[in-house]
């Protein structure tokens, strides 16, 4: 499919290398020829030089006859007007990352409906999403829901301590009376799809499904549950802290705290966040974060704009015995050092955008199929996938015991939820139509559920 | 520099050489000829020789910058040429080694210079193969394997860089091997449409063959001494027209095609190299018309002599040895220019001269009002400073290569036209010169130190220079970036 990325900053060139890489032809527009110049010579896309919203640039991209049209400039507004444009010109779906707060209310959806947009992202309420989330479950260092929070996979990482070392997976289904599957395990650099067999050790990193109240039960059996994080110190007054402290204000906490150098950015915070504390001060002053009481907080999170400072500053809060730090790193490079240094718990914007553009992509591209991709997670650093199906109609997979199906290699079904209902599936389970099926999947590139068939 | 895999890929090179001697091989077996054992042997060899190459070099790393596309490039040229030279040597149709590489790096890089006193005693075969080399060469050795072969990287842009010719090398579509395919299919397409004209003017396949691959890659071999003077003028004007065609920058076609025709129409380039054509036909015609009797005559023959230095071909149907001094003089100036950038021919290319006369106009304007803010448009564009610059580098660099090539064969016993418009026919990939190395005399005089050196500018010209001189130095192969 041909698809479009007009403006390729931080995130729109991180998208356009995984799109590229997804097999999709990839035209890049950005203002600065040096950007175009780079990434021509890194990917194997075409570049165009020119202001995303210009008509000319926009006929020279191929606009008319592209299947996906992603604005990704730093302006709303830029994006919103390319988008309109690209649309009238023929381009069949468009998505405008939108991200200022003020449209993100209720004119969001006037927004798209009149621009025809066929989505709006924002990669920082995105991120404090995925924060939020991980807050809320601090065992887990990380946390993907599926259907409304009926499926969760999360990751989390086995200690030496765990009930879980030294056996295999068959022993610890027989153990635990509780609904959940591990359906994928991280050792050193490599990825997993484990079967019956495979014997867990300290130090893997493990992703598991269940659903929600299963989850908790499981975590208290394995002695690993911490509580939900209530006092937490937010670094920096990004537009992910804005979110994220909003989001706290909604299920009612208080306890969070939002670091801020700039006085007019407080003052705005101030303003639209009635119950957060903002203080305002250098948050790299370690004073500073002492005074505000870090070593008896929940988590700390960090979000200022530079990668180096919320990595050291995580770094810190760790040495302080802060039971959570959440991490936000843009660079992927920075990221994977990061996780040298320990941190676990790594936020990325730009990955939460991409995956959820590769998913897009991926269903417009399959969407003659019987069941297309309805939610995809890059999980275990983008080295394995998370899907979620909606299966349709009667197929060779429906109405036949999961144990008689050959699967793909490195293939797993990690949850069936049907109706209100969640099934962690077991040999004799079967999938019928209506049914939303998880897979989770290491080296295969799956566009419909048919595709995990051998 | 990621050796391993500049040595994978140019294994795979050998492998289809290999396959590309197969036109050649089914040639000589059709004529029955005694060839066909060279070319089975040289198809082993290379076949060997590619294997040997891929199998001891598995890359681990598969990414390519900017330097691995250059030597990749460059060192493919050099062996392909030197496999490609096998047949002629294994045949014994041309025993000594290094006139066989002089015709092989003739034939690849689309000069058309030989060193063969009598074209009509080679066997068929050969004579295939040395035109089929043009062909290949023309669009290009590495552009083809991007079109067939799924490339193992996604920087393989560095590569179509280094191969193709002109200041700027963009893509038509956003994937390289989906624009290698388009290249092709409009090469091969614009290949069939002129066998079918030839073969409907009379000529017999083999040689249709023979004398579309010499024009579509603009090179210039023929299987005649006299190359086209002994055709109808029906394929002589075919001739000329294609000749034409094919100096005109490929992405036009493309454009033609997804129907923009606004962007054809207007290119700059074309209509410049369009004007240079028109006005040195009108030139030469005029300079030449008491040599011929009727109108039509002179105008066949001046434009054909014309189209064929400027797209860089190096066919011949009179002997320009003999005219006035100056339509000889216009020629020798064509040879400089070339044709269109993104085609098949060789030269300085429109586009880079055009360019250069607008900087030099800029930097007029900039003595007369020093503190004047201008930039130099090109297709409706600002250029960039960066390309300007590199396009006046690049004519400094090209005529000190011309300079040092004239130096380097100045002690052979010819007299200065021949020594000098040699270094332009060869350098430029147009065939042949003036005075011993005209249109009806060849290079087999010249010593083989010389035939080296004319070799190895013949290189420089097709493949613009730079790569050849990174796969000569030393720090490019050994200093770890």
């Amino acid at each position: 499919m041909k698809i479009i990325i007009a403006g390729c900053g931080k995130i729109g060139s991180a998208v356009l290398g995984d799109l590229a890489a997804e097999g999709h032809d990839v035209v890049a527009v950005d203002k600065s020829s040096a950007v175009i110049t780079e990434l021509t010579n890194i990917y194997d896309v075409m570049g165009v030089c020119g202001n995303a919203a210009d008509c000319d640039t926009l006929i020279e991209a191929g606009a008319s006859d592209c299947g996906l049209f992603v604005a990704m400039t730093e302006s709303d507004e830029l994006n919103m007007l390319s988008c309109f444009l690209a649309k009238k010109m023929g381009a069949e779906n468009t998505i405008a990352r939108i991200r200022n707060p003020e449209y993100n209310d209720s004119s969001l959806g006037f927004l798209r409906q009149h621009l025809e947009l066929a989505m709006a992202i924002n990669p920082e309420q995105s991120a404090a999403r995925e924060i939020f989330n991980i807050l809320k479950f601090p065992s887990a260092l990380k946390i993907e829901t599926f259907s409304r929070r009926s499926l969760e996979i999360i990751e989390f990482r086995l200690t030496e301590k765990s009930a879980l070392c030294g056996k295999n997976l068959i022993e610890i289904r027989k153990k635990y009376d509780a609904q959940f599957l591990i359906c994928c395990v991280q050792r050193g650099e490599e990825v997993y799809i484990p079967n019956g067999f495979f014997t867990l050790q300290a130090g893997d990193k493990i992703g598991l499904t269940a659903s929600q109240s299963e989850m908790q039960k499981l975590m208290r059996m394995l002695n690993s549950l911490r509580k939900q994080a209530k006092n937490i110190i937010i670094l920096g007054g990004s537009k992910t802290a804005f979110y994220l402290a909003q989001m706290f204000e909604e299920v009612g906490s208080s306890g969070v705290k939002i670091i801020e150098q700039d006085e007019q950015r407080c003052a705005e915070l101030t303003a639209v966040l009635p119950s957060t504390t903002i203080i305002r001060g250098n948050g790299a002053e370690h004073e500073l974060l002492m005074e505000e009481g870090l070593d008896g907080c929940d988590a700390f999170v960090s979000l200022t704009g530079i990668d180096e400072e919320n990595i050291l500053l995580s770094v810190f809060a760790s040495m302080q015995n802060v039971p959570k730090t959440v991490t936000k790193i843009n660079r992927d490079e920075l990221a994977a050092m990061a996780k040298k240094m320990g941190l676990e718990s790594v936020v990325s914007p730009k990955e939460i955008t991409s995956s959820v553009l590769v998913q897009y992509a991926r269903a417009l591209e399959n969407s003659s199929g019987s069941s297309a991709v309805e939610t995809l997670y890059k999980i275990f650093d983008g080295k394995a996938e998370a899907l979620e199906f909606k299966v349709a109609a009667e197929s060779k997979l429906t109405g036949v015991p999961l144990k008689d199906i050959s699967l793909k290699p490195n293939i797993l079904i990690g949850g069936i939820m049907r109706g209100r209902r969640t099934i962690i599936p077991s040999g004799s389970d079967m999938i019928i139509p209506g049914d939303r099926v998880v897979v989770i999947s290491s080296q295969n590139r799956l566009g419909d559920i048919s595709d995990i068939l051998k | 520099m990621n050796r391993k895999m500049v040595f994978h890929i140019c294994g795979q090179m050998m492998l289809l050489e290999a396959v590309l001697m197969l036109l050649p091989l089914v040639t000589a077996l059709f004529y029955g000829e005694k060839c066909v054992f060279s070319f089975v042997a040289s198809m082993g060899i290379a076949l060997a020789l590619g294997a040997v190459m891929m199998l001891a070099n598995k890359p681990k790393d598969t990414v390519i910058y900017s330097r691995e596309g250059f030597c990749i490039t460059a060192l493919t040229w050099v062996i392909f040429s030197l496999v490609g030279s096998l047949p002629f040597v294994i045949s014994g149709e041309i025993p000594s080694f290094v006139d066989a590489f002089f015709e092989t790096v003739s034939g690849f890089t689309t000069t058309g210079a030989s060193i063969l006193r009598d074209i009509e005693s080679m066997s068929k075969g050969l004579l295939m193969w040395r035109s089929f080399t043009h062909w290949v060469g023309g669009m290009g050795i590495l552009v083809m394997v991007m079109a067939v072969l799924p490339m193992t990287t996604d920087r393989s842009i560095h590569i179509m860089r280094a191969e193709m010719p002109g200041p700027i090398v963009g893509k038509l579509v956003p994937r390289v091997r989906q624009t290698a395919k388009i290249l092709y299919v409009i090469y091969i397409g614009l290949t069939l449409l002129q066998i079918a004209l030839l073969l409907a003017g009379g000529m017999n396949l083999f040689e249709a063959m023979i004398h579309t691959f010499g024009t579509a890659g603009t090179g210039g071999f023929s299987c005649n001494s006299d190359s086209i003077a002994g055709y109808s003028p029906y394929i002589q004007w075919v001739i000329t027209i294609f000749m034409f065609i094919f100096g005109i920058n490929f992405n036009l076609y493309y454009l033609a095609l997804i129907r923009r025709f606004k962007s054809v129409f207007t290119s700059e380039e074309l209509w410049a190299y369009t004007g240079i054509v028109a006005v040195s036909v009108a030139a030469v015609a005029i300079n030449i018309r008491p040599l011929y009797e009727s109108l039509g005559e002179t105008l066949r023959y001046a434009a054909f002599q014309v189209m064929t230095i400027v797209s860089t071909s190096g066919f011949a149907t009179a002997d320009f040895n003999l005219w006035p001094q100056l339509s000889r003089s216009i020629l020798c100036l064509l040879m400089f220019i070339g044709a269109c950038a993104g085609s098949t021919a060789g030269g300085l290319k429109v586009s880079r001269v055009v360019m250069l006369f607008k900087a030099v106009k800029r930097e007029l304007k900039k003595m007369l009002h020093p503190r004047s803010v201008s930039a130099v448009r090109f297709e409706g564009k600002p250029l960039e400073d960066s390309t300007l610059s590199g396009v006046c580098i690049y004519f400094a660099l090209y005529m000190a290569i011309t300079l040092g090539v004239f130096l380097l064969i100045s002690f052979e016993p010819f007299d200065f036209e021949t020594k000098f418009t040699s270094v332009l026919a060869c350098f430029n990939n147009v065939g042949p010169g003036l005075g011993a190395v005209g249109p009806i005399g060849n290079y087999a005089d010249y010593t083989a130190f010389s035939k080296i050196v004319l070799s190895v500018s013949m290189l420089l010209g097709r493949l613009e220079i730079y790569p050849i001189i990174f796969l000569l130095s030393p720090s490019v192969w050994f200093r770890k970036r």
